[in-house]
């Protein structure tokens, strides 16, 4: 088992984001984690990530804590995040992901090597030694995920890998994305319906509360999901989903 | 302009007075420290924080004259006064940015006012004869010795050998401060490092150009050269060259027309930024 959550809750203050939360991710498993803004998608992955602790419940990854799991996860945040103009190449981001096996001074051959590999499975390998800036969104993005694939992670976490990218750079993107999930497990925060169909075994729908659906979902689950104050939006590169997900607080 | 007869009397000065000798080398070996961590800094985006740490650096240079008078402590210069302020301000500065982020600015101003304000009162208050104050926020080339020169090079060598064992390391916190912790990299305690780099060089800078003015020639060269690079270690080296020009420039031109120095240096450092703000930036 590579996450299992019982009975989490954490919150800031006296308010809960998330509340009695209880789900498990098995090796292989492609996750899709769904909801609206603010429903703690993004508390949850920092959860898992140990990067906050949870107020009560608990919350293993490997069987360990997850600050003791960190070196087993990839995390690829959004590229959006960072500064652009950056003096930093491609390869030296993702050299980034060997940066526990690093002591002082220079990179091992073996870490640059892969480093280069981890280049090489996002389809980048020709630009490397590309400064940062001169990169397109969808080529850091890349990046991004080369940084994570070079942890040589078992758990692959993303977020929202397809905010902010054309629709064409969309389309190569979810390519790798369908090559990397018959090799690892993957957890992905997305908004991208497309994604979800083509990347996810499963989602979880996280509003507060949180809940585990298998895909393709049946008519009802969908109607369960988003039957009240649904909202499919569209706009000029794909389909996202809104809404609140007050549905998925069914038992 | 540049014919050598123009530097004439500077060259003859560095071969005969060994006051000259000192400070040409002391400015050689700073502009390696500024070079480099100043790329750093400016990279980081933290050039507000390393102006605070040089003001602030005031308050120990003060304490250190007024003890050293008062309790006859030889050992007690400026210069390890300065250090000691500069170990302080770090800790609390560093402290404070990562503990209140929101307030961020107003704290840190506080404290930058805090050091200046009590580095005044503790000169005014020594006993002996009045201290010169501007010497200390505008430099005095007139005031280096032989062991502030060994100290320059000492912290000189520190610098360039933390930077060189840690260079990834400082590279992934300001890029990436989250990921490099989830890495095993404790983006605090390298944070601290790069500001405790920047109280170092700024210490350094005290005798040359002053504290306020410490601070300029840490940025401006690094702002010229980033406009010129993307690749941080390109940056440090253009860098490293500006104000290796800057200083031995500067020295040589103050000399050569009996004006301060300090100043002298800043006006090169901000001519060639300014000039280089004109300069079309370079696309790959």
């Amino acid at each position: 088992m590579i996450v299992d959550c019982r009975h989490l809750s954490f919150g800031y203050g006296e308010s809960l984001v998330l509340e009695d939360v209880n789900f498990t991710i098995h090796r292989g498993d492609s996750l899709c984690v769904i909801g609206p803004n603010g429903g703690g998608k993004s508390t949850l992955v920092r959860l898992i990530l140990g990067l906050i602790e949870p107020g009560r419940g608990s919350l293993k990854i490997l069987g360990q804590s997850p600050r003791k799991a960190q070196r087993a996860m990839g995390y690829v945040p959004q590229a959006m995040r960072f500064d652009a103009q950056f003096p930093i190449s491609a390869l030296d981001i993702v050299l980034m992901g060997r940066l526990d096996r690093l002591t002082v001074g220079r990179f091992s051959r073996q870490c640059r090597e892969a480093a280069h590999a981890a280049l090489d499975e996002v389809g980048m390998a020709d630009l490397a030694n590309r400064p940062f800036s001169d990169l397109s969104g969808g080529e850091r993005q890349r990046v991004m995920i080369a940084r994570a694939l070079a942890c040589e992670p078992e758990l692959l976490l993303l977020d929202e890998p397809t905010a902010n990218i054309d629709l064409s750079i969309e389309a190569q993107l979810i390519e790798t994305l369908i090559k990397l999930r018959h090799k690892m497990t993957i957890l992905m925060v997305t908004h991208d319906l497309d994604l979800v169909s083509s990347i996810g075994d499963s989602i979880l729908c996280v509003n507060h509360r949180v809940h585990r659906h298998s895909l393709p979902l049946s008519g009802e689950t969908i109607k369960e999901i988003y039957s009240s104050r649904r909202r499919l939006e569209h706009d000029r590169r794909s389909r996202h989903i809104e809404g609140d997900h007050s549905a998925c607080n069914h038992e | 302009m540049s014919s050598p007869l123009f530097f004439a009397d500077f060259i003859d000065a560095v071969k005969t007075v060994p006051l000259i000798r000192y400070v040409l080398f002391a400015g050689i070996v700073s502009s390696l420290t500024f070079g480099i961590v100043g790329s750093l800094v400016v990279t980081r985006q933290i050039a507000y924080i390393a102006a605070a740490i040089a003001h602030s650096i005031l308050g120990g240079i003060g304490a250190s004259v007024y003890y050293s008078r008062l309790y006859d402590l030889p050992w007690l210069t400026p210069m390890i006064g300065a250090m000691i302020a500069g170990v302080l301000s770090v800790g609390l500065i560093g402290w404070v940015t990562l503990r209140f982020k929101e307030r961020e600015d107003t704290i840190i101003g506080a404290i930058w006012a805090f050091g200046m304000a009590t580095g005044l009162l503790f000169l005014h208050y020594s006993p002996g004869k009045a201290v010169n104050l501007e010497s200390f926020i505008f430099g005095n080339i007139l005031l280096t010795s032989r062991s502030d020169v060994v100290a320059t090079f000492a912290l000189g060598l520190l610098v360039l050998t933390l930077v060189t064992l840690f260079y990834h390391k400082l590279v992934a916190v300001s890029f990436d401060e989250e990921f490099a912790s989830l890495r095993g990299v404790s983006s605090k305690a390298y944070y601290f490092l790069l500001l405790g780099l920047t109280a170092i060089s700024v210490v350094l800078m005290v005798r040359l150009a002053g504290i306020i003015l410490a601070q300029a020639l840490i940025i401006l060269p690094a702002a010229t050269a980033s406009r010129f690079s993307r690749k941080l270690w390109v940056i440090m080296l253009i860098a490293v060259g500006i104000t290796l020009i800057c200083n031995t420039g500067g020295l040589a031109f103050s000399y050569q027309l009996d004006v301060p120095t300090g100043p002298f240096i800043v006006l090169m450092a901000v001519s060639i930024y300014t000039a280089s703000l004109f300069v079309r930036r370079k696309r790959q």
